[in-house]
């Protein structure tokens, strides 16, 4: 209400000014501006300055629990396995503040030689049970495809992830498929910093099922073991091109399914990519 | 309204002084006076400040600014102890602004902080700060709305005593510090938020780690590696922010620029030191070949102290007196804490001399102290600076022999504390153990080549405090945070988690307990009050408005609030501050009421 009525007196002001400005010297209308405008403001509000009232106490005033988007793709990348020379993506992202997140995941692949392909998605809920980690919950839905069919299956997921002590990266995940078979997976990886910008990342993950479910070429224990190693040079910490090799043997029972249908049980490759974020 | 007086004067003056228009203020230039700056003008003492986008040129960029009457820095304000000023400030941004001024003791609601103290002025107003100067000294004033600052709504504020001022000198420059980026701020702070070490391009390598093990032993370097990884720290945690995307400044120019203060031969050089930095930098300041004599600290006069170097956090001033005795160029040296980058300018008894500028020093590792943890030797105080761990291999590598430069064996320290059982949950990635006292130590990184740094211990108020009270009570606040999440807090509670202020009782006398529980340095500004810092000189402890608290460090200082009102209190690293290390203090009477104050 003052500050409206600021505002008007202000305006009416200027334009009184701008009437006489032409008789009176620059000098003399700023003193006498000066003192005409404490005049009326004393006037028409009536109030000393010091007796502001100042607003009530709010915490909304930073941007300590901001929403943020960020989206990573931390691997992207063409293999050359003989055979099948798939590409392969591995991305996620959240939308949130420091604890509480809406988290995805996906992570998949799709070979140039022939049409078959599958990749993995989830959507999971986030929050922070410590420092630096994570508990994810949500749900998770697979898809597959070859030339003859293709076939999907959804579960539930409940998780982890976060910076474990010596630097690594890792996560994990506990599923339960919606015919009620459970497997797990776990994934670490560690930042090797051989300059500033050129990085040498180690990466390992595994999968484990409990039931074997021959329609997915799970077996039940261990499935496979994924060993790599990429090397990658940061041009902005954003964009970073890499190269590397990948190495993948499939174990137990899921490796005599794969033998079965005439796959790889073991696989070892060059892969080229790039790994971006924003 | 502005005076267009006061503008064209202004604009005029730099135009001479330049022999082109440009963008830095009156100071920027060698040919500097004292009268280019800005007084009250009239009977009512009114000052006219606009804030304004400009395009200006920082390092020979263009880029878009947040000025304050049409430069970066703003103006000069030059007052008079016992002046009743007013201060119009027009904002014509299309957003909100405000100008704090820091470490002036005011009616609150002039203090400048939106939302806590008034409004802010909305696009198109002006607002009014009217307040009594009850005090002297160097200051500086900036925005405290979202992240203006950093696009360069700052600038220094000197006020001269009512009477002789106690120190002598025959002439005198503001010295503001600050840090510029080309990247949009809100940019800067998300990228911390979703890579923690985004901007540190100093992290230790495996060549480092080859390096240290054939110095050390291979032993004792997976040891030191070790120890930080267990702990997930990175040791080379020095600036969230470098001269990876800083510019430093001095006076608004880049170091190639090189701002040059003019002196002839035997006088005596008052320089004002203000860091107005917004990021994170921290500056240690030297003057190769030539002794500073520290006179005063945030606005506050102490016992004149010689020193080689010092380091000023961000927010914090410092007032040198240096006499040249040669008719030659000094370099002034401000190196970022991590060594990323430098602001320098040279003090000459002409125009376009130079001397040569210092390389940048090798950037420091933290050590375990700076974790909060306790060496073997207990009770030790000893600057780790450069020195790697050794605390874990005293024996071995015959770290006793070392030079401990200036390092004081003060008995004065105080033993270290250790932490209470609340961790202060996930915002807060670590504790401090242990909490030191190291009042003793200049910082990392300094104090052991042999030039005398000034430590905090050092500082000695020249007049005594007038308030001899033992204070009835403590406050202890822990300084928190979380790198990797990037939140920062109070006692491991971001800003927007606390229900309400911190209470002081108007005229109370306390103690405030500062602990640092995280790995870097936190600049620590209260509002509205002095915190005279405990460092054992009595009644002539050093006032100051803003702590540089080391990491592990349990600092304290005792307070009287005598202004009621809404203060803020917060670490004055801009993106801390707008990460949740905020919050409001409340100075209330008997009857709960903050207002009704007497200025008369």
């Amino acid at each position: 209400m003052d500050r409206t009525i600021h505002d008007l007196s202000q305006q009416a002001f200027e334009r009184i000014l701008s009437d006489i400005q032409s008789c009176i010297t620059m000098t003399m209308m700023k003193r006498v501006s000066t003192f005409l405008f404490t005049v009326l403001i004393v006037a028409i509000t009536g109030t000393s300055a010091f007796a502001q009232k100042a607003p009530e106490f709010s915490n909304d005033l930073m941007m300590g629990d901001k929403t943020y988007l960020f989206l990573i793709a931390d691997r992207l990348e063409y293999s050359s396995i003989s055979g099948s020379n798939p590409l392969v993506w591995d991305a996620q992202g959240y939308l949130g503040n420091s604890v509480n997140r809406f988290w995805f995941k996906a992570e998949g692949e799709a070979l140039t030689t022939e049409k078959e392909g599958e990749t993995e998605l989830q959507g999971l809920y986030s929050r922070a049970i410590g420092s630096y980690f994570d508990l994810q919950a949500g749900i998770r839905y697979d898809f597959a495809y070859n030339r003859e069919f293709n076939q999907s299956r959804a579960f539930g997921v409940i998780g982890f992830q976060g910076l474990a002590p010596y630097f690594f990266e890792v996560d994990g995940g506990l599923f339960v498929s919606e015919d009620g078979d459970i497997s797990a997976s776990f994934e670490a990886e560690y930042d090797l910093l051989l300059t500033q910008r050129l990085i040498g990342q180690p990466r390992l993950a595994t999968k484990v099922a409990v039931q074997e479910v021959e329609q997915w070429g799970v077996g039940s224990g261990f499935n496979d073991i994924q060993l790599g190693f990429r090397l990658r040079y940061e041009i902005k910490r954003e964009f970073a091109p890499y190269i590397g090799i990948s190495w993948t043997r499939k174990l137990g029972e899921t490796a005599d399914f794969s033998r079965l249908e005439g796959g790889e049980v073991g696989t070892l490759g060059l892969v080229g990519g790039v790994r971006i974020w924003f | 309204m502005i005076s267009r007086r006061t503008f064209l004067r202004y604009t005029v003056a730099m135009g001479a002084m330049a022999g082109v228009s440009s963008l830095l203020p009156a100071y920027a230039f060698s040919g500097f006076k004292n009268q280019d700056v800005l007084t009250p003008q009239g009977p009512d003492n009114v000052i006219d400040l606009t804030i304004s986008k400009k395009t200006i040129t920082i390092a020979g960029k263009k880029t878009r600014a947040t000025t304050i009457n049409g430069t970066v820095p703003g103006p000069l304000i030059r007052l008079r102890e016992g002046q009743d000023i007013t201060l119009r400030v027009t904002n014509k941004l299309d957003e909100d602004t405000s100008i704090h001024w820091h470490g002036i003791l005011l009616p609150f609601q002039m203090d400048g902080v939106p939302g806590v103290s008034f409004d802010g002025i909305k696009p198109g107003e002006t607002f009014e700060y009217r307040y009594p100067v009850r005090q002297s000294g160097t200051y500086w004033y900036h925005s405290h709305s979202g992240l203006q600052e950093q696009l360069g709504h700052y600038g220094p504020m000197i006020i001269d005593p009512a009477d002789n001022d106690p120190v002598e000198y025959d002439r005198e420059y503001p010295v503001v510090l600050g840090d510029w980026t080309f990247e949009d701020p809100y940019e800067v702070l998300e990228n911390l938020v979703k890579q923690d070490g985004y901007y540190n391009f100093q992290q230790r390598t495996m060549g480092e780690f080859l390096r240290d093990s054939r110095k050390d032993g291979l032993g004792s370097a997976l040891k030191n590696y070790g120890m930080f990884g267990k702990m997930r720290m990175s040791a080379t945690d020095l600036l969230d922010i470098t001269g990876a995307t800083y510019t430093h400044l001095m006076n608004g120019r880049g170091p190639d620029s090189n701002w040059t203060a003019l002196f002839k031969k035997g006088e005596k050089v008052r320089l004002r030191f203000i860091n107005a930095s917004a990021g994170t930098t921290a500056f240690d300041v030297r003057i190769p070949g030539m002794k500073m004599t520290v006179v005063q600290t945030d606005g506050q006069n102490v016992e004149p102290i010689p020193v080689d170097e010092f380091r000023i956090g961000i927010a914090e001033t410092y007032d040198v007196i240096v006499e040249p005795k040669e008719e030659k160029a000094f370099t002034i040296f401000a190196e970022s804490l991590d060594r990323s980058s430098y602001a320098r300018g040279t003090l000459a008894p002409r125009e376009g001399m130079e001397a040569p500028v210092p390389k940048l020093r090798p950037r420091p590792v933290r050590s375990m102290k700076d974790m909060g943890m306790k060496m073997d030797m207990a009770g030790m105080d000893m600057d780790e600076g450069n020195m790697k761990m050794e605390g874990m291999d005293h024996g071995e590598h015959g770290n006793m022999n070392m030079d401990h430069g200036n390092m004081q064996m003060s008995a004065k320290a105080a033993d270290p504390v250790k932490h209470g059982p609340d961790h202060h949950g996930i915002s807060a990635a670590a504790i401090a153990d242990y909490q030191f006292d190291r009042l003793d130590e200049p910082g990392i990184g300094l104090g052991n080549d042999g030039r005398k740094v000034l430590v905090y211990r050092d500082l000695k108020s020249l007049d005594p405090n007038t308030d001899e009270r033992e204070p009835g009570r403590e406050v202890e606040l822990h300084l928190t945070g979380n790198m990797e999440r990037y939140m920062w807090s109070f006692d491991g509670k971001e800003f927007h988690e606390v229900d309400g202020p911190i209470e002081f009782k108007h005229n109370e006398r306390l103690r405030l307990i500062l602990v640092n529980d995280t790995m870097m340095e936190h600049p620590i500004h209260l509002h509205g009050m002095w915190m005279e810092m405990e460092n054992g000189n009595g009644q002539y402890n050093p006032r100051k408005h803003t702590l540089l608290v080391q990491p592990g460090q349990r600092i304290s200082a005792r307070v009287t609030p005598r202004d009621k009102g809404r203060w803020a209190f917060h670490c004055h690293i801009l993106y801390h501050m707008e990460r949740g290390m905020f919050r409001v203090v409340q100075v209330a009477d008997e009857e709960g009421s903050i207002y009704g104050q007497d200025y008369s």
